[in-house]
């Protein structure tokens, strides 16, 4: 250690104004804390004459001990004033440095997408889902008993003919690619409870050669409601519910006279879309009637006292006009472009 | 079923302006799709024309050409090359002049041709669009016509006339004919109808003496309990000539109806079937041996039809026989043997009604679908056969000449339509319309139906060609349809208060939405396999695989229900790749078919419809019906992470596979395992199985690069397959939350030594085990292999966190945890710690 210093005026104001100084020069947090150790430190100055107060007398000490604690004051505030700027001049070049392109980040999503077909059928079965239906299922390798018989097609009708079913081996087993989800409406008469209010979406098969309408796999969504009362005026409002609900506020049901074994009577449907691409116009969309009595029958339920309605509609079909695509086969080929322009919504 | 609509007008009062689009529309009313509009396509000026003179010109080709001077009712004649021959000097053709369209569209211009200008063409039947007929032009003294020269071909062949053509449900076979479809347009419209089989002409011939010709109904195994003919007339004409031209309005309600003229006699009975509805079928009956009797055949019997074909009987194949055996399969096909021909001069004609089932049947076990069995099929009016018969002898005698005979029959076995009580308001109650008891009886009366007030109600009896009205449903679909589905109002009903989408189905749906969410897409494959890609996927060990096979696939190659979703999205991948797309990540959430080995499926004989079957029998239909799960499955192909500015591509395998294992479980909320595995589709040290507790529910990992190599894929392809419907079965139901602890955790890294081939996962799930409840969380986060560690073994590094619920743990005590957890491992797999 030097030797000590005497503490006058002079000595004082020289040690602040070196300190003042070096603080000033100092541009970054490096030479700052040099400053702060040459003119603050144990061997600075400022120390060695705030050290010599100890052996001066004590008549002098209020006097030079106030001289001496203010030089340190001034010092002390004169280096966190620029440690301040220099921090602020430290981020800011920093955060310049750190600039990148945002319009170049590298992207760790990837876009994915559910298939529309599922997306519209979720839609559809949450619309009766808000009215308090609720939504079966069943299997697609069915019974043919469930399928044809207890749906009121003869064993003789000409849809169990091997032109439109898939048979499964042996044919004699009975067993059947399911050709429509009615099966689920039998399944669910005879598992639930009366009043049954049920919707069963699900995949479907027909032995049709896929082209821009056909499909051999296509889905559909079926409705049943058995309840008592029901009419053909409640099946109009929940087909006209259905269709606003899919078509917008301006959509309209037509019903025309058909046959079905399922039902009696029965109807074919057609929607009045106040939106399509190409202006408003009528679609054909599927079926429907009042359940047939021996459907009712093939439950156990007594058909003089309860009645109902049920109709079925084809996703693939719904699609195709709602969404104004032309070519079924995007809908089977599993092309990730398709389903990617839906994303998670239909 | 395509109408002709002059020959509609002769039964119904059709507006005479009326279009075609307006005649489908009242038609659609009342219950017929339209499907098309049918037209010659012939437009003027298409005239009569008489052969003046023709000069043959050979020509350099070898062909010969015929310059004829034609007189049109102009006055010169017009000069128009024909190559045809079949013609005289005098004969009357049609000439197509310029300006005139025929069928094709043809357009017909003057035109050089052959040296000369021809003004015009002699056409041929076929050009005009009245059949095939081909050798020549058309000679209209062949059609027994002998008009003047300039005079409208159009008008004079019917060529103006057109059909509509409409879908005829299968219940509304009465549909079947224009009786039929004219009483259907007046229910419409509102228009007269008269109904033609009871015209006044026919009376006289129906009064006539028709007896003596032997009909034998020995039925003796009817189909479903139904005898196989309940009604037979047959009426003689003798002394035909059968080598008469069809008159040309006959050819064209014919060829619009669809149906080629073939000869005279035989255009009358399509001609009959298609106004009346029923089938006729006519023989040569000198050709017959004895009387006709109605049977099955006998085992082995076969049959000549008219087509010349052998047919192999069966014995619910209802046959015509006389004494010498089987002339004609009933109505399907007649036989050869006594079939009309141009010489024929006596004619047998038969008006039967046979059961629907039987005909059916046979018309599709020998494939012979015709307009005759397409009726009988739907049922044709039994009390229409004795006009049918009738009117098939007016149009002989008028057309062929010929004589009624005597000789006939008339059975009539048919039963009478069922009468059905309607009590009041059954109507309006299921078609929610407030029907007056007015409206209803009036509406069934227009249809045909008696209506007799009962008690409580009418009991309403159907006409006889509408054997579908079996029940009060019926007839409120007729009411409701003759008034109008417009009438019906919108209602909608209130449901009582549903449960919402199940716990299975709102899984589901979680889980596809947060792949999708995760970048994958979802594809919806075809689930028919080949054999070959079953037994590969279907099951981890090679061997033939049990699986449903179709009986009738549209491919035959693609025969077999999938037993995994993964070969359909390898597919999809390749068609993906060929279109120029390189990263792919696709999943798809759908139903397996998995037969299980030895068990029989299916069911034996089914129990009639329309009863509610017992519950042991429900149970048995239940019990034959394969196991469905549904599967989740995704492949991915190229890169997950692709090559950006800064960023190096990340390449698919494993580890995304392993990723829709972990995210699959994080939505499930259930604990899945992953353990070193092995499948013949997957790579041998790339494959890992997937546990929940001790049952496994599916694999990831990569495909076997040589099997990538043979399905035109790049040989890293990452794969994964999940049982759903397993994991969601066996997911925490309701998840009961462990508190959180504020207490501090203690921190501390695990390095140990075990041999290379011992599994991370097990070492880390022993160190867990034995560190025991205070452990919060372990991962591996270092797998170390070279310069200080054996090579035969590597070091892995876990990062520890420890807390206490109760007090903030010591060092020591995190130390003593970590070291229980090292010691369980070095038990198990010889673990040491790494210094």
């Amino acid at each position: 250690m030097s030797e000590p210093q005497v503490i006058t005026d002079e000595n004082v104001a020289q040690a602040v104004d070196a300190a003042l100084a070096a603080i000033g020069a100092a541009n970054d947090s490096a030479e700052l804390r040099a400053a702060r150790t040459a003119h603050t430190g144990e061997a600075s100055p400022l120390a060695r004459l705030n050290g010599a107060l100890r052996s001066v007398p004590n008549d002098q000490k209020a006097a030079l001990g106030k001289l001496v604690g203010q030089a340190r004051g001034r010092v002390t505030q004169a280096l966190a004033a620029r440690e301040g700027e220099v921090l602020i001049a430290e981020e800011t070049a920093r955060l310049a440095a750190e600039s990148i392109d945002v319009t170049a980040v590298p992207t760790r999503w990837r876009g994915g997408a559910r298939h529309p077909i599922s997306l519209l059928m979720d839609k559809m079965s949450d619309i009766f889902i808000g009215m308090g239906w609720e939504v079966a299922e069943g299997p697609e390798l069915e019974n043919e008993w469930f399928n044809f018989d207890a749906m009121n097609f003869d064993e003789d009708h000409p849809a169990r003919a091997m032109q439109d079913t898939f048979f499964v081996e042996p044919v004699d087993s009975h067993l059947v690619l399911r050709t429509h989800t009615s099966p689920v409406q039998i399944r669910s008469l005879l598992g639930r409870e009366l009043p049954v209010y049920v919707v069963a979406p699900g995949r479907v098969f027909r032995t049709d050669e896929l082209d821009a309408t056909h499909t051999p796999v296509f889905s559909q969504l079926e409705a049943i409601a058995i309840d008592k009362g029901l009419t053909m005026a409640h099946l109009r409002g929940t087909l006209e519910h259905l269709a606003r609900s899919l078509f917008g506020e301006g959509a309209q049901i037509r019903l025309r006279p058909n046959f079905f074994p399922f039902t009696e009577p029965s109807a074919e449907m057609d929607v009045w879309q106040p939106n399509a691409k190409g202006g408003a116009r009528w679609v054909e969309w599927g079926g429907c009637g009042m359940v047939n009595a021996n459907v009712l029958r093939a439950a156990g339920i007594d058909p003089d006292v309860y009645q109902g309605f049920a109709f079925g509609v084809g996703i693939e079909r719904t699609l195709q006009f709602r969404n104004d695509m032309n070519d079924m086969r995007d809908m089977v080929e599993g092309d990730i472009r398709f389903s990617q322009q839906f994303g998670m919504v239909v | 079923m395509r109408v002709p609509v002059k020959w509609l007008r002769d039964y119904v009062a059709v507006a005479p302006d009326a279009t075609a689009e307006e005649i489908l529309a009242d038609l659609v009313k009342v219950g017929f799709e339209e499907e098309d509009i049918h037209t010659f396509g012939v437009t003027g000026p298409v005239v009569v024309g008489q052969v003046l003179e023709f000069v043959p010109e050979p020509q350099s080709n070898g062909k010969t050409i015929n310059w004829c001077q034609v007189d049109v009712g102009e006055a010169e004649p017009r000069g128009i090359v024909c190559g045809a021959h079949n013609f005289v000097v005098g004969d009357k053709v049609v000439v197509s002049l310029p300006g005139a369209m025929l069928p094709g569209p043809f357009p017909i211009a003057a035109r050089k041709t052959y040296g000369h200008v021809s003004d015009g063409m002699i056409a041929s039947a076929r050009e005009l669009g009245m059949g095939e007929e081909h050798d020549g032009i058309l000679r209209l003294a062949s059609l027994g016509l002998d008009p003047a020269p300039g005079e409208d071909a159009i008008a004079l062949l019917g060529l103006d006339d057109f059909a509509v053509e409409i879908n005829v449900t299968p219940d509304r076979g009465y549909a079947f004919s224009m009786r039929g479809v004219a009483r259907e347009y007046s229910h419409s419209t509102g228009a007269t109808f008269h109904d033609p089989a009871l015209s006044p002409e026919l009376e006289p011939i129906l009064a006539a003496p028709a007896t003596g010709f032997a009909v034998t109904i020995d039925d003796t195994a009817p189909v479903r309990d139904r005898v196989g003919a309940s009604v037979f007339v047959t009426r003689v004409v003798r002394g035909v000539d059968a080598s008469r031209p069809t008159p040309p309005w006959m050819i064209s309600r014919l060829g619009l109806a669809g149906i080629r003229s073939i000869s005279l006699i035989v255009d009358i009975t399509n001609y009959v079937m298609w106004e009346l509805g029923q089938p006729i079928h006519g023989y040569d009956l000198d050709k017959l041996t004895g009387g006709i009797t109605v049977r099955r055949a006998l085992p082995g019997e076969t049959l000549v039809t008219l087509d010349d074909q052998t047919r192999k009987l069966h014995p619910e194949d209802l046959l015509i026989a006389d004494d010498s055996g089987a002339i004609g399969l009933a109505g399907v096909m007649g036989g050869a043997a006594t079939e009309i021909g141009d010489t024929t001069t006596n004619v047998l004609i038969e008006a039967a009604g046979f059961d629907p089932t039987t005909i059916a049947r046979s018309a599709r076990r020998h494939k012979l679908p015709s307009e005759a069995s397409k009726r009988f099929e739907r049922g044709v009016d039994p009390k229409v056969a004795p006009a049918a018969a009738a009117r098939v002898v007016q149009l002989l005698l008028e057309l062929a000449g010929g004589e009624l005979d005597e000789l006939g029959s008339s059975l009539d076995n048919s039963v009478a339509p069922r009468p059905i009580f309607l009590p009041d308001g059954y109507v309006a109650a299921l078609i929610g319309v407030g029907y007056t008891t007015d409206e209803v009886v009036s509406s069934l009366a227009e249809i045909g139906t008696t209506v007799d007030a009962a008690d409580g109600g009418h009991v309403v009896t159907p006409p006889t060609w509408r054997p579908d009205l079996t029940d009060k449903a019926t007839l409120a679909e007729e009411v409701a349809r003759i008034i109008g589905y417009d009438r019906i109002p919108s209602v909608l009903p209130v449901a009582p208060p549903g449960r919402g989408l199940t716990r299975s189905q709102l899984l589901r749906r979680s889980v596809a939405s947060a792949l999708a969410a995760s970048g994958l897409t979802e594809v919806l494959a075809y689930p028919f396999l080949s054999t070959k890609a079953s037994d590969r996927f279907g099951s981890p060990v090679a061997g033939g695989v049990p699986a449903i096979r179709l009986a009738n696939p549209l491919d035959s190659e693609a025969a077999v229900m999938r037993t995994s979703l993964l070969p359909g999205l390898l597919d999809i991948s390749r068609r993906n790749l060929s279109r120029g797309l390189t990263d792919l990540a696709v999943y798809e959430i759908g139903a397996v078919f998995l037969p299980v080995a030895g068990e029989t499926y299916g069911s034996g004989p089914l129990p009639f419809g329309a009863a509610r079957p017992s519950d042991e029998v429900l149970a048995q239909l239940n019990a034959g019906i394969p196991p469905q799960p549904r599967h989740i499955a995704a492949v991915f192909i190229g890169d997950t992470i692709t090559k950006q500015p800064g960023q190096l591509a990340v390449a698919s395998g494993i580890a995304d596979a392993l990723a829709v294992v972990s995210e699959v479980a994080f939505v499930l909320a259930v604990p899945v395992r992953v353990a070193t595995g092995s499948h013949q589709a997957m790579h041998p040290g790339r494959t890992a199985e997937i546990w929940v507790g001790d049952r496994s529910v599916g694999f990831a990992g990569e495909l076997l690069p040589a099997l990538a190599d043979e399905l035109d894929l790049p040989r890293v392809v990452g794969v994964v397959e999940l049982d759903l419907d397993a994991l969601i079965e066996l997911a925490t139901p309701e998840v009961t939350p462990t508190p959180i602890v504020s207490m501090p955790a203690a921190t501390q890294d695990l390095s140990l030594v075990v041999g290379v081939g011992v599994a991370a996962g097990d070492v880390l799930a022993a160190v867990r085990e034995g560190a025991g409840d205070l452990l919060e969380h372990i991962v591996l986060v270092d797998d170390y292999r070279g310069q200080g560690v054996a090579d035969d073994a590597k070091s892995l590094t876990f990062a520890l966190r420890f807390r206490a619920p109760d007090r903030t743990l010591t060092a020591d005590e995190a130390t003593a945890a970590k070291l229980a957890g090292l010691a369980l491992a070095a038990g198990r797999f010889g673990a040491t710690l790494r210094e």
